[in-house]
């Protein structure tokens, strides 16, 4: 392996180059076998949901199936937009997600502060149990949550009082704020902060929030960075618990609105049109990002 | 400052509760939301797997007990001899002249002279001799269910473990177009796992699937991938790898990055090959990031669920059936919560243990 | 960079709080991130779906209705046509629909009864009925016997021979063949009359599978889930002479779903795949329509793509007498008024006046379904006498075994599938008959006989 570049003895360079050349071939020819490796099946979405139904069953013997080739139209996305509210899908979704990031990032935040640079009784009992709560399969507590969310009193301007949580925002959001992964990675994180920095910062008199705010938030940019993408992908793939608890159309997210094409006789164009306009965001996000978050995950400094 | 001088032992204390108060403010929403949307639910979860609560149902629920406690981990062995002729006392063979059983149904039935049997299923037989055992579960199912996840997990940890760090090694290398490659096996990680099971469904298919004419190029069989119950789990496995293997990478990758020049070119001039580098720099330097990735994949792989659903139902023969599965199975198709949560509150308590046995492990070696 | 993710995310929660105090933004409210649908949301008056007690709407009263045809366009076309219809032509009641996904739609409603946000009118998937029934969300239909008369079997939801639910519908199970092919190889085409016989269509699976012209002699969808194992498959087992349960006590499945004839059932099912006249796992439902496959037993809903694909060649064939008489599996969606509703009466009104012939007629001719009554059929094209698709009333009104109208048809169901899909891959066909009987029996137990 070539990763590390040694400084010294020029004697080497010569056979060295070569064997890099060699070696940069290599790893060129498995990295474009991987690359189809994974991004065949999504190049197949991608493809299918320009064709109609015979073509793409006609085309699934062959390397055709990855290919624009054959009949291609726009069909299957006009049927997307036609059947289904699919903007409004995918704002409720936006707004459900971006909701649910700038709470999660507050209140899990605040808690792994408090955890990993406080000290208080029964701190290390907290963080055992909250660690516990990651093994709880979120199917178990389905029920149960389902039956209180129902009983919860909400508020609103147009309606007033009135009692149940079901076809709202917040049931969709609320819920999932707090992450016991999310708290753990943001522990892990302001563990390693120096600690000299707060020290300064007691001796001037500031509090303890203003320590979290002034000095542990502005030094912490790549785990809120981890957190957003890791809590973003959790609650634009949610399906079961809006199933359950949402029944406006208006509110519904996009996981959900994907059901609209499985029907007796699906068009799978359709289906993979609507995960295509569902996924190629998602993507395009990470492409965008894609350099900050390895760095974010690396600077995370996940500790055992 | 505190290791030039030991603080008095009042300062400490009071230290400790001047924190208090901040921290309970700072972590309060947390905590409340915690306990209303998570632990309280799992709580009145706990309450429910000690009743008979339907999802709907006319009858009122009614306090039952351990019965689904009983019912769910219920196994017995029961073995028996072939059956022989009355007439000449010699055993009796079918057709293919294999001895003939009696059926294990006839003793489960029979609660009157074999109350120990009863409410139990088949699971599995053993033939020892020309005796044969078999091995009775009150829910064969949820049993196959816990096989199968555990199968499951001693595959994916390591071969997700393993694979995660050769691509991480290999997009750490100074390529053009490394970025390129990195977003392409990291996507998979960000796409719906639905649209994932569905895609992958069409790939599998035995006549039309692109994975069978392509193994038939080179002249082998066409395989039954989610059809047969020998390969359905392993077809499972081989996309939920590819599905999630570049979350493993970013984590190593960061880990790598992590690991700082100087070790390595410390080794070159001591005349470490690069498997030495890799052995004794590497690796080590790896270690807390090995120990994150074997925990949450552990976690991660017993909670298979998605794929299953969309993709084999937890079939053929129950052969992928998972305890997520047969949770939401009992739960919700069959509408019996009560027994949903009872297999909830096992699991817990099972992957509990699984991950205090591994944290005991890891956190030993690390002394 | 730092202050800017900071003001961004100090934005967002400003959004949140403003939201959360908004009561999460009940619908009137226009959702912030919704740019399209936006304004025309914003106006429009909701509250239908949410209370199930109803609320007064521009003087009439409001009544929530539910559906499961989101996505559907056909069905929801009808659906909203039916609901302006009943609008205009009194003044009494307002209408409000709400679509759901099919899929998930049976969750969304076992969710809303639970949490008793149950509409008024509510769309239920008939086998379901008795569940919900039994369990008092919903209420008796005060439907007349006139009405019962004309009505095929398929067209209510009963419980204890009570009607709970009414449906505009149904489908039946066809054989479709090519013409030609069956005259090729000289098979007899059979007649509602005289159907194939069991020995018959062993033959003519053989015939099929040597002529080496198809993949399969019979694509039978053995790769579908859920409900269409009960639905397609147990009235062969009825045909057989076993059935899903006693019906004459609905306390036991013991001696009915795992005797002999049952037992014929399950051999003869797994015969299908281990002699390979079917595929146990078709990727997709084109192998008939692309001329992979020689018959294709699925429910009249696939006539469409039948005749599109196949034109004069298309034929439609009646399910096989496996000796007793050729059965089909029946009854689909179905309407029913919640027990919550406050205002029964007006959501009586407008099923009645969905059952009306010219309803019946205007859903089936949209969306090319069964319709439930003579005088309905009488009115469409297709299932007119003489019309194309005449059969598949006659089959839905001669041959129609309903699931049993019990709440345990839930796990009845499931673990007739459980079943179905161990004897598809090749388990020990008593052993899997076995299984389920001792499951149903035992959650009939466990829940006091269900009511009987």
């Amino acid at each position: 392996m070539s990763t590390q570049t040694s400084t010294g003895v020029k004697v080497e360079e010569k056979p060295r180059r070569h064997k890099d050349w060699g070696s940069k071939l290599v790893q060129y020819a498995v990295n474009i076998v991987l690359v189809c490796f994974f991004a065949f099946p999504l190049v197949f979405m991608i493809m299918s949901s320009f064709k109609a139904n015979d073509q793409i069953f006609a085309d699934l013997r062959s390397l055709r199936a990855f290919l624009p080739v054959g009949e291609l139209s726009l069909a299957n996305y006009q049927a997307v937009f036609e059947k289904s509210k699919f903007f409004r899908f995918l704002g409720n979704s936006i707004f459900i997600s971006l909701t649910t990031i700038a709470l999660a990032l507050v209140v899990n935040s605040m808690m792994a502060y408090a955890l990993a640079r406080l000290k208080w009784p029964g701190q290390r009992l907290v963080l055992a149990i909250i660690i516990a709560t990651l093994i709880i399969p979120a199917e178990t507590v389905i029920m149960p949550l389902l039956l209180m969310v129902s009983r919860l009193p909400s508020f609103s301007l147009a309606e007033g009082f009135k009692l149940g949580w079901l076809n709202t925002y917040q049931v969709q959001i609320i819920p999932f704020i707090v992450s016991a992964f999310s708290i753990f990675l943001f522990y892990q994180f302001f563990r390693d902060i120096p600690k000299d920095l707060d020290e300064a910062a007691l001796v001037d008199g500031a509090s303890r929030f203003q320590i979290y705010r002034k000095i542990i938030v502005p030094n912490s940019g790549p785990v809120f960075a981890t957190v957003t993408i890791l809590t973003f992908i959790g609650t634009w793939n949610a399906f079961l618990w809006p199933t359950m608890t949402v029944q406006s159309e208006n509110l519904r997210p996009v996981m959900v609105g994907m059901q609209y094409f499985f029907q007796q006789d699906t068009e799978w164009g359709e289906v993979m049109a609507y995960a295509t306009l569902i996924t190629i965001p998602v993507l395009v996000l990470f492409l965008v990002f894609q350099r900050s978050f390895v760095q974010s995950i690396a600077s995370t400094g996940i500790k055992g | 400052m505190q290791s030039v001088q030991a603080p008095p032992q009042t300062e400490r204390k009071s230290k400790k509760q001047r924190d208090l108060v901040p921290a309970v403010l700072l972590g309060a929403p947390a905590i409340i939301l915690l306990i209303m949307f998570l632990i309280g639910p799992f709580f009145a979860g706990i309450g429910f797997s000690f009743t008979n609560i339907r999802l709907i149902s006319a009858n009122p629920a009614e306090w039952v007990g351990l019965r689904n406690y009983q019912r769910l981990t219920k196994i017995a062995v029961l073995s028996v001899e072939p059956v022989t002729d009355p007439a000449t006392g010699q055993p009796v063979t079918d057709e293919q002249g294999n001895l003939v059983y009696p059926r294990s149904r006839d003793f489960t039935r029979d609660t009157e002279a074999y109350p120990q049997y009863a409410g139990t299923r088949e699971w599995f037989t053993a033939d020892i001799g020309d005796t044969r055992y078999y091995v009775l579960a009150g829910d064969p199912a949820f049993m196959k269910s816990i096989v199968n996840v555990v199968f499951f997990a001693l595959i994916v940890i390591p071969l997700q473990t393993g694979l995660g760090l050769l691509l991480a090694l290999l997009v750490n290398q100074k390529l053009a177009g490394r970025n390129f490659f990195r977003t392409i096996y990291f996507s998979p990680v960000v796409t719906s796992m639905v649209v994932i099971s569905i895609v992958w469904v069409f790939l599998y298919d035995k006549d039309n699937g692109l994975i069978n004419q392509f193994i038939g190029l080179f002249g082998l069989p066409a395989v039954n991938w989610l059809g047969n119950p020998s390969t359905a789990m392993l077809a499972i496995i081989i996309m939920s790898v590819w599905q999630g293997v570049g979350f493993q990478m970013v984590l190593f990758l960061a880990g790598l990055q992590g690991i700082p020049d100087f070790l390595y070119e410390a080794a070159s001039i001591d005349g470490a090959n690069t498997w030495q580098k890799f052995r004794y720099i590497t690796v080590p330097g790896l270690r807390s990031v090995f120990v994150f990735i074997i925990i949450t994949i552990t976690i991660a792989a017993f909670q298979l669920f998605t794929q299953v659903y969309v993709m084999t139902n937890g079939g053929p023969d129950d052969a992928t059936t998972t305890v997520v599965f047969h949770m939401v199975r009992k739960g919700f198709r069959e509408q019996e919560i009560a027994v949903a949560s009872a297999i909830g509150v096992l699991f817990f308590l099972f992957i509990l243990g699984i991950s205090m046995v591994q944290r005991f492990v890891l956190r030993d070696k690390e002394a | 960079m730092r202050s800017k993710t900071l003001s961004l995310i100090s934005l967002l929660l400003i959004a949140a709080i403003l939201l959360a105090a908004c009561g999460g933004a009940a619908e009137p409210t226009p959702a912030p991130a919704a740019p399209a649908e936006a304004p025309a949301a914003a106006v429009e008056p909701t509250a239908a779906s949410e209370a199930p007690a109803a609320s007064s709407a521009g003087g009439k009263t409001a009544l929530g209705l539910w559906t499961h045809s989101a996505g559907n366009e056909g069905e929801m076309k009808v659906i909203q046509q039916m609901v302006d219809d009943f609008n205009a032509m009194q003044d009494q009641y307002a209408i409000k629909i709400e679509a759901f996904p099919q899929g998930s739609y049976n969750d969304s409603v076992a969710a809303a009864s639970v949490a008793g946000s149950l509409p008024c009118i509510i769309d239920l998937d008939q086998p379901t009925v008795p569940n919900f029934a039994w369990s008092g969300y919903v209420q008796e239909l005060p439907v007349s016997q006139e009405l019962l008369d004309q009505l095929t079997p398929g067209a209510m939801g009963l419980y204890k021979d009570k009607v709970y639910s009414l449906g505009q519908f149904d489908v039946a199970l066809v054989n479709y063949a090519r013409k030609s092919v069956l005259e090729k190889h000289g098979i007899r085409i059979p007649t509602l009359d005289e159907p194939w016989t069991l020995e018959e269509f062993n033959t003519i699976l053989q015939t099929l599978k040597d002529s080496g012209e198809f993949d399969y002699a019979i694509d039978v969808n053995a790769q579908w889930t859920g409900e269409w194992w009960s639905y397609a498959y147990s009235p062969m087992l009825q045909s057989f002479g076993g059935d899903l349960i006693d019906r004459s006590t609905y306390t036991s499945a013991e001696g009915v779903l795992n005797g002999e004839e049952a037992l014929a059932w399950g051999e003869w099912f797994q015969s299908l795949f281990t002699e390979g006249y079917a595929n146990p796992k078709p990727a997709d439902d084109q192998c008939f329509l692309q001329g992979r496959c020689g018959l294709w037993y699925t429910g009249s809903w696939s006539a469409n793509d039948v005749v599109k694909a196949l034109g004069d060649d298309a034929i439609f064939l009646p399910a096989v007498d496996f000796g007793n008489g050729p059965k089909i599996g029946g009854a689909s969606w179905q309407w029913g008024i919640s027990s919550t509703c406050e205002h029964p009466d007006g959501a009586w009104q407008f099923i009645e006046h969905v059952m009306q012939p010219e309803n019946i007629a205007l859903m089936s001719e949209t969306t090319g379904l069964v319709p439930t009554t003579a005088a309905a059929a009488a009115l469409t094209e297709s299932y007119k006498e003489g019309g194309p698709y005449r059969v598949f009333f006659e089959m839905s009104d001669r041959f129609t075994v309903l699931r049993p109208a019990t709440p345990g048809y839930l796990r009845i169901s499931s673990e007739f599938e459980q079943a179905g899909l161990k004897i598809r891959d090749g388990g020990n066909v008593q052993d899997a008959l076995d299984d389920a009987v001792d499951a149903i029996d035992q959650n009939i137990q466990d829940n006091n006989g269900f009511g009987f």
